[in-house]
């Protein structure tokens, strides 16, 4: 499912809000989610899960064309915790139904 | 404090002018929806923000950790998380003081 297909099934439930609304809804959400890691917080949401950072200390990397080595500095990068009621949800979902995992050919390029 | 669902409803009332009860009600639902697509096994590419794939375990030993008695870990299948481009991007930019380091 991607954010297009999340708008679209978000208005027909939602028949009050026109689409143009619901996909600046949805934009709102995610938008003020990447702010909220980006300035250090963390996102609780129960029964979904929680986002936090994780840091990654400074190492030694190397330039794979010339093989020189590079010092990186330590970073920040995005984690999810699934919350309980995902992880059940999920975990009943593939054992009832014997659902294949749907991953349509993509690359795993977000944008 | 974290984010949470009431901060992205008082957001959108803000923004959208929508009510505060509708607001609600769409942030619950945007992430009813996220949680059926998974469960129904479907990947979610939500793009500014990152994936949240399936991926399917094996069963392998485990072991109570209180009572160090060997019970196997059954099969499963669990979400995960991949960033995308532009979110690493921007978390990474992020010059942390390290209060975060144990976050989480």
């Amino acid at each position: 499912m991607t954010k297009s297909e999340l708008i679209e099934l978000l208005s027909q439930r939602q028949k009050h809000l026109t689409s143009k609304d619901v996909e600046f809804a949805v934009k709102t959400v995610i938008e003020q989610m990447a702010k909220t890691l980006s300035s250090g917080e963390r996102i609780e949401i129960r029964g979904f899960g929680s986002f936090s950072l994780h840091y990654r200390p400074p190492r030694m990397g190397r330039n794979p064309k010339t093989g020189e080595s590079v010092p990186l500095a330590g970073k920040y990068v995005p984690h999810f915790k699934p919350g309980k009621e995902l992880r059940d949800r999920v975990n009943i979902g593939a054992a009832k139904n014997k659902i294949q995992i749907d991953t349509s050919p993509d690359e795993n390029e977000d944008d | 404090m974290a984010l949470t669902k009431a901060e992205m409803a008082e957001k959108l009332f803000q923004e959208l002018g929508i009510n505060k009860r509708e607001a609600k009600e769409f942030v619950e639902m945007f992430f009813e929806e996220v949680r059926g697509a998974l469960e129904r096994g479907a990947q979610v590419k939500l793009s500014g923000f990152g994936n949240f794939n399936l991926r399917d375990k094996k069963q392998r030993p485990g072991r109570n950790p209180k009572t160090g008695e060997e019970i196997p870990i059954t099969a499963r299948r669990v979400v995960t998380f991949h960033p995308g481009q532009k979110l690493k991007a921007r978390v990474e930019a992020y010059a942390g003081t390290g209060d975060l380091q144990n976050a989480g």
